[in-house]
């Protein structure tokens, strides 16, 4: 059997897309980076054209590194999980892929999510401790709360839910949905709550928590199932509490 | 003084390790990775992370009996006094992650939780529930990104190493790299050189690891003049499932939670595994190791899973090397610490594993061999002077290795969960290390080097770069790694002869010819991955070589490292008297093999291929002694052993304190 791609390609970030289309023989358990492996390996399009092998990002293969991200047949996923028998059951003529749109385009279906990693910066993404010496083993966690902080910290950077959320643009500084669950991690963390306060900070500012239109999108698309819309109602609550304290100085 | 720089290659775990330490020292660092550091290989470990804790001490375990086991699982193969430090280190390690936010699985009383893991009767292994190197590349990732933010690291995300910028002494004095987008070619001057590039499973095609893991790094430092050490020794993980791009792991916690390794009695028996009765089913690791069970080490069970495959003939898919792995029995508490990994079968293989036993295959897994690094021993402790210029140090003095990519902690066979463990204990101790060394600067500062031999080490990467891209060529880059992976699986893994060793060599030269005959199909100046992956396989064909010329050198079986022609034959006596006699030649034989083999195999690059030798191996602290296990007349040929006194003095604990290694 034979199945068609049609992939939207940039040779640089300075240039227009354009669509191309392969033809490839299926492979038992195929998925889009084996067919991405394939076409680098012969890259000639379905009118028998040589081109260039289409450029992509992809690490670990298996849905735990986030690199592989894009949109699949008009849904935001990661091409190694992406299984070509179960797309084409979702649509029988062809598979389509494209870049994500809310981030610059290096080439092809590469995409720069560097300002992702910038926004981790801005809330402290991180517990900040004493120092990496030896000062015995941290504070003592119910099970529960780690069943609660382990889901929050399975998040790849991915870049699934900021692709999805409409509030997410050009035109806005909103932070994201991944962002902010990850302010909800670490408040939630013995030491890591120190910081709370500065994470507040820019939850109330401008691209912060009020940006969020509430639309629900991206808990939809989360590959790891982060109840990122969990994680928002309780920053808002959280953050309507620290303007009040803040207000009210105490 | 003039500013000084270390330049971090790796954000993997280990290389994450040393970027926080050192930046915590106020040290600045350029790290420098081929992809986002927070999407390194690590993120794919799952099982856990060993070490002696509150519950294991109890029942009588200690840092000794850590590193008993893992020299026992290593086939004694590795330098004792890394070892010993590393365990003793075990508990700090683990606290240190803690505190940074790790998000272990605890017990009811908020303690954190351990899973038993392979090759060990206690339960050692912390985890998070079954993604553990990803919470820990996290809770790094995220140290870092805090001196990030504080400008004491400098990322080059999407850049990649290409090699190390050595003065006419022969010291290393910085690094060239290639931004991967624009295909800038720069050096980066620096008093230290880190590499914690990882393994190099795509040498063998497809494996369980990460696309990136190539070994190409250390391949480029190998051929700068560091040598590689016990490139033969090659992990095969039995339990992992085949795909088309890669192969992906189930986890040993699978059967650290209580999973269980079988096939039907019948061959070839077409049943629903469900409908097999249990008197029908082969628990074979269980029945031929009653101790160890399903958690045998890995390369024995690797190699009962061929036994039962090849020669039983039991194998579930004819023609294949594939055994059920069954959670079906697990409580539900089990199942749910297990779901990283049963998510992953579920999503690939399309089939519940909590309903259906998993259909299972070995695949490779772990370069237990590396570049070779120096140590300096502590004979107070038996350990590691920490700080010691050498330590982690190649035959390059500023060069040190960190990580899966150097040699030093885990012999002929890795126990599962100790990889965590090395990788981030060799990141932390390499700090200190480093500190020392650019308080003194035994050989000068970079900044005291002349400009030109920075921007003359550029030149020979660009003029290669672009005499590659113009090349008109008949060879496929792709095509040829194909060829080169089949080759490796099926020689040079789970059971290895000279005869086929030979030929693979012959194989090699080959590929390496037609290599200078590549072509890309991509000639552009812009993000080309076509160029990056080339030049890689190079260093992957380079690697093999001396991956299989070890093995064909190396004539004896150790650990992962299996040559039934000269497996000592086990003794099948049963009249207890000719089983003593039999186990006395085996004694004698196993003796011999040792004065033989129990050597580091190091490899140096010479323009005609690797040259060999062998280097003693510090096994002062615990005297090799034979692995049993599962062996016919294991304990007659404990006692026999016992009492030909080979490299005994006493019970060896009391020669050297224990534990609380200096810090
Ligand atoms: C599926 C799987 C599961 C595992 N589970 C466990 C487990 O449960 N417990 C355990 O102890 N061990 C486990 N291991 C082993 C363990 O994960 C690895 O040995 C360990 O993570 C290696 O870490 P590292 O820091 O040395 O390198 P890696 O994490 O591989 O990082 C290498 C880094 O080097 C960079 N790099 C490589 N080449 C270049 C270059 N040329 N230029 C620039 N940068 C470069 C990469 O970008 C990356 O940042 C597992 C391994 C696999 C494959
Ligand atoms: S709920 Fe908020 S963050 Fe999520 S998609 Fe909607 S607007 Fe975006
Ligand atoms: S929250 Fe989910 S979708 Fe968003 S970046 Fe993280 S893993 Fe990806
Ligand atoms: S390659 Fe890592 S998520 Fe797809």
């Amino acid at each position: 059997m034979k199945f068609k791609v049609k992939i939207l390609r940039q040779d640089t970030p300075h240039d227009g897309s354009y669509w191309q289309t392969f033809e490839m023989p299926y492979e038992d358990g195929m998925n889009l980076t084996t067919v991405l492996q394939r076409i680098a390996a012969d890259p000639i399009t379905v009118d028998r054209q040589p081109t260039a092998p289409v450029a992509y990002d992809a690490s670990c293969l298996e849905e735990v590194c986030g690199a592989c991200t894009m949109v699949i047949n008009g849904r935001v996923r990661q091409a190694c999980s992406a299984l070509v028998d179960r797309l084409l059951a979702e649509q029988p003529s062809l598979i389509e892929m494209r870049p994500m749109t809310k981030f610059p385009v290096i080439r092809d279906l590469i995409v720069d999510r560097s300002s992702m990693f910038e926004v981790l910066k801005r809330v402290k993404a991180w517990v900040h401790v004493d120092g990496y010496h030896d000062l015995g083993p941290g504070a003592r966690i119910p099970p529960k709360q780690q069943d609660e902080a382990y889901p929050l910290s399975r998040c790849m950077t991915c870049g699934c839910c900021v692709e999805a959320c409409p509030q997410f643009n050009d035109r806005s500084s909103f932070i994201g949905p991944a962002a902010i669950s990850q302010v909800m991690l670490f408040n939630a963390h013995p030491t890591g709550r120190v910081d709370a306060d500065a994470r507040f900070e820019v939850l109330s500012g401008s691209g912060g928590i009020a940006a969020c239109g509430n639309s629900q999108n991206c808990v939809k698309v989360c590959p790891k199932d982060i109840p990122l819309t969990d994680s928002i109602a309780k920053a808002g609550r959280d953050t309507t509490l620290y303007q009040l304290r803040k207000w009210f100085g105490s | 003084m003039a500013k000084q720089h270390v330049v971090v290659v790796g954000g993997g775990l280990a290389g994450l390790a040393v970027t926080m330490k050192l930046a915590e020292a106020g040290n600045h660092v350029f790290l420098i990775s081929m992809v986002p550091v927070k999407r390194s290989h690590s993120v794919c470990a799952q099982g856990g992370i060993n070490s002696v804790n509150p519950l294991t001490r109890q029942q009588g375990d200690s840092e000794w009996l850590h590193m008993d086991d893992t020299v026992y699982g290593g086939d004694f193969l590795q330098h004792q006094p890394p070892v010993k430090e590393m365990c003793d280190w075990g508990p700090r390690v683990i606290d240190l992650l803690d505190r940074l936010g790790v998000p272990f699985n605890r017990t009811p009383e908020g303690f954190r939780d351990q899973r038993r893991f392979g090759g060990t009767m206690f339960k050692r292994t912390a985890f998070a529930g079954a993604t553990t190197g990803q919470q820990m590349l996290y809770a790094l990732d995220e140290q870092v990104r805090r001196w990030e933010a504080r400008n004491l690291v400098e990322k080059y995300e999407y850049w990649e190493f290409l090699g190390p910028i050595l003065d006419t002494k022969g010291h290393c004095r910085g690094v060239v790299a290639q931004d991967m987008f624009s295909m800038e070619i720069r050096p980066f001057a620096a008093d230290a050189v880190v590499l914690a590039t990882g393994g190099c499973g795509s040498v063998f095609g497809r494996s369980t690891m990460s696309m990136i893991c190539t070994g190409g790094a250390a391949g480029r430092a190998y051929e700068a003049g560091a040598d590689y050490a016990n490139g033969e020794f090659v992990q095969v993980h039995p339990t992992a499932i085949p795909g088309t791009d890669k192969l992906r792991l189930m986890s040993e916690s699978a059967r650290g939670e209580g999973g269980r390794i079988w096939v039907p009695r019948k061959p070839q028996d077409d049943r629903d595994p469900n409908s097999i009765p249990a008197s029908e089913r082969f628990y074979f690791l269980e029945e031929r190791y009653p101790k160890y069970g399903n958690l045998v080490p890995r390369d024995i069970a690797t190699r009962e899973i061929f036994d039962v495959c090849v020669n039983l003939d039991l194998s579930v898919e004819p023609g294949r090397l594939c055994v059920y792995l069954d959670v079906t029995e697990l409580s539900a508490e089990s199942l749910k610490k297990l779901d990283g990994i049963l998510e992953i079968y579920e999503k690939f293989q399309g089939v519940d594993p909590r309903k259906t036993p998993m259909k299972i295959f070995p695949a490779v897994h772990y370069s237990m061999g590396g570049l070779w690094v120096d140590y300096e021993r502590n004979d107070a402790t038996g350990g590691l002077v920490i700080g010691s210029p050498r330590n982690q140090q190649t035959k390059v003095p500023g060069l040190f290795v960190i990580g899966e990519a150097d040699y030093q902690y885990h012999g002929a066979n890795r126990l599962g969960a100790n990889s965590l463990l090395s990788c981030i204990f060799s990141g932390l101790i390499v700090a200190p290390t480093i500190v020392n060394r650019l308080k003194s600067l035994p050989q000068g500062s970079a900044a005291d080097q002349p400009v030109s031999l920075f921007d003359d080490s550029v030149k020979p990467h660009q003029e290669w770069m672009n005499r590659l891209i113009h090349h008109e060529g008949t060879e496929n880059p792709y095509k040829l790694h194909q060829e080169l992976g089949d080759w490796m699986t099926r020689n040079v893994t789970v059971v290895r002869n000279n005869k086929d060793l030979r030929s693979t060599l012959e194989k090699i030269a080959e590929i390496s010819e037609r290599y200078g005959n590549v072509a890309l199909s991509d000639k552009s100046n812009w993000t080309n991955q076509n160029l990056s992956f080339t030049r890689a396989l190079g260093d992957m064909i380079r690697l093999a070589g001396v991956i299989t010329e070890g093995a064909l050198l190396r004539d004896e079986c150790r650990g992962a490292h299996f040559k039934p022609e000269f497996a000592i034959p086990s003794p099948d006596a049963e009249e207890p008297a000719a089983l003593r006699e039999q186990a006395g030649v085996w004694c004698k034989a196993f003796k011999a093999k040792g004065d033989r083999w129990l050597k580091t195999t190091v490899a140096r690059h010479t323009p005609d291929g690797p040259e060999f030798h062998y280097e003693e191996v510090d096994t002062s602290l615990i005297p090799p002694r034979p692995r049993t296990y599962g062996l016919k007349g294991a304990e007659v040929i404990e006692q026999v052993w016992s009492k030909m006194g080979v490299g005994q003095e006493g019970p060896a604990e009391r020669k050297v304190a224990v534990g609380g290694a200096p810090k």
